[in-house]
């Protein structure tokens, strides 16, 4: 009875994440494909003819290779730099006493409701005063910090013993010291944590740089492929080859560090 | 403390800078000079409250939310609770299966299933006419456009909450479970006196954070029926940035903008008042 249960469940389980995947099996199957053939009926699961043709066209052509690297500078810059101010703002929340912190962190977290998309139109404005629209700034300067990651910094700076720090302190060791020594090795899970969800919302965005980039050379890999989209409503295997493209990076991203992200996702969920 | 500037210039300034534009009828014009923009009081919201499509918008975002957000909940759940029981294995690398269109990219899957929805060619119509069933006209139908997305969306992010649903799943004690035995309740008993009041606060902040995302609902419809077919998936964020960055009435739009805020805040203080009665 038991073992009956044990396989109807894993058939169960199986059968639905091959549905999951499915999506994605038919769309790196069909990047394979030549011209057509991806439009027929029945559908073709596997290409007839094997063919790299729609990636060649892609990069000859289509200058998907730019994108590739507007979304990657993109990406990693970000990372970097919004963990560099968010880990101190994180620290300083966590360790420091100074006048208003509470009333200031509060103040933070409960403006994490506000929809991004309020803040979209004065940015915009902002930017195109300073002359920034339509540069990688546009992007960079709006991703400098979020409120998201000193939270999430701040957390697990808490549980960092106050002696640690007092010692180093009695050791002569200034404020900056501190933090590069003692906080940033302490913190390196969290922070690779908050890396890896830094680098996929960017790649991932397109609303913002839908918005903010207006000319082709500047363009992220979705806001192109949506672009690419109007053109090629009838090339779905020039399609899939552009969307295999884009996914893939933070497919292997996500899988050679998931453990880091989903227990990011678990701290988030469980400490609310 | 340089992130605190940064986002005090990058988000608070825009954000009360936002209000202040939708209380003017900055345009294209102002665009070229912001001196011509004028205050124009709350006339904005009121033709806001006298646009049909405006209406046609927030009915469209609501039904997507009411009905995606359960869905997506109730699906996360089950995956969730098979995943949890003793007698699976693999757990991994099922979790990771079905966490996998999460991290993937909104645009890229939005196009890749704007192809399996083809009427056509589409493989879902291939798969469903296994079964007899008739070609549907996925995004091309004003009755079927919605129930697409939702699908889609829900496909998208059920694998973010079954992750934070095993979480707190695994914090219900063990022990409450064997007394339970003890005293000869049966699996659904256990389910229903242990398992959902113990995870009625993991499940209040699913449904709040499910909420706040799909109210913001965007690149799905613009990316599958750019809004169609008759605007029968226009959602707020996408009319909000038709009007705003496509015919630049940023007054216009900024009140959009705050409009969607406003709805977001109630429903957070609801859960949150859900949430204080469950504690």
């Amino acid at each position: 009875m038991i073992k009956l249960k044990k396989i109807l469940l894993h058939i169960f389980l199986l059968i639905s994440g091959l549905i999951t995947l499915m999506p994605f099996i038919w769309m790196l199957s069909a990047s394979f494909m030549q011209d057509g053939h991806a439009s027929v009926y029945p559908p073709r699961f596997l290409p007839d003819q094997f063919t790299l043709i729609q990636y060649f066209r892609l990069f000859s052509r289509l200058n998907i290779g730019r994108y590739f690297l507007n979304s990657l500078f993109l990406a990693v810059a970000i990372t970097f730099i919004s963990l560099f101010l968010n880990s101190m703002a994180g620290y300083a929340f966590a360790k420091y006493r100074f006048k208003g912190k509470n009333f200031l962190f509060n103040l933070l977290l409960s403006s994490m409701i506000i929809p991004a998309q309020v803040t979209m139109l004065p940015l915009f404005l902002m930017l195109k005063t300073m002359g920034l629209i339509n540069t990688y700034l546009a992007i960079i300067i709006p991703g400098l910090a979020n409120i998201f990651g000193i939270f999430l910094i701040r957390q697990y700076a808490l549980s960092i013993p106050d002696s640690l720090i007092e010692a180093a302190r009695i050791d002569g060791a200034s404020d900056f010291q501190i933090y590069r020594r003692i906080i940033l090795p302490l913190c390196l899970p969290i922070l690779t944590t908050l890396a890896i969800f830094t680098f996929m919302t960017i790649w991932n965005d397109f609303l913002w740089p839908l918005i903010a980039l207006t000319d082709n050379s500047m363009y992220t890999l979705p806001v192109a492929l949506a672009n690419l989209m109007q053109e090629h409503v009838r090339d779905p295997e020039l399609m899939m080859a552009g969307s295999v493209i884009t996914i893939i990076p933070v497919i292997i991203v996500f899988l050679s560090l998931q453990k880091y992200y989903i227990s990011g996702i678990m701290l988030g969920g469980v400490k609310e | 403390m340089p992130a605190l500037l940064a986002i005090f210039c990058f988000f608070f300034i825009p954000v009360l800078a936002a209000f202040f534009i939708s209380f003017t009828d900055f345009d294209i014009y102002s665009l070229a000079r912001f001196s011509n923009a004028r205050l124009v009081g709350v006339k904005n919201y009121v033709v806001l409250l006298n646009d049909p499509l405006f209406w046609k918008a927030l009915k469209n975002t609501f039904i997507f939310v009411i009905s995606a957000g359960p869905l997506s909940i109730v699906v996360s759940l089950i995956a969730a609770l098979l995943l949890n029981s003793k007698l699976v294995k693999y757990k991994a690398i099922f979790r990771l299966t079905y966490f996998m269109p999460v991290v993937t990219t909104l645009v890229a899957v939005a196009i890749v299933w704007r192809f399996i929805y083809h009427p056509r060619f589409g493989i879902l119509n291939y798969c469903l006419g296994l079964f007899g069933i008739h070609p549907i006209d996925w995004l091309g139908d004003t009755f079927w456009a919605m129930p697409a997305i939702v699908i889609m969306s829900v496909w998208k992010n059920f694998g973010y909450n079954m992750i934070i649903f095993i979480a707190g799943l695994q914090n219900i004690p063990q022990d409450l479970y064997e007394s339970a035995e003890i005293e000869g309740a049966n699996r659904w008993q256990k389910f229903k006196s242990i398992t959902i009041p113990m995870l009625a606060p993991t499940t209040i902040f699913v449904s709040l954070i499910t909420m706040i995302g799909y109210f913001q609902i965007f690149a799905e419809p613009y990316i599958m029926t750019q809004g169609g077919p008759l605007n029968s998936t226009l959602s707020i964020v996408q009319y909000m940035y038709q009007e705003g960055f496509r015919w630049w009435n940023m007054g216009y739009s900024a009140a959009l903008a705050f409009v969607l805020f406003i709805i977001i805040f109630i429903g957070t203080l609801i859960q949150l008042k859900l949430k204080k009665s469950t504690d």
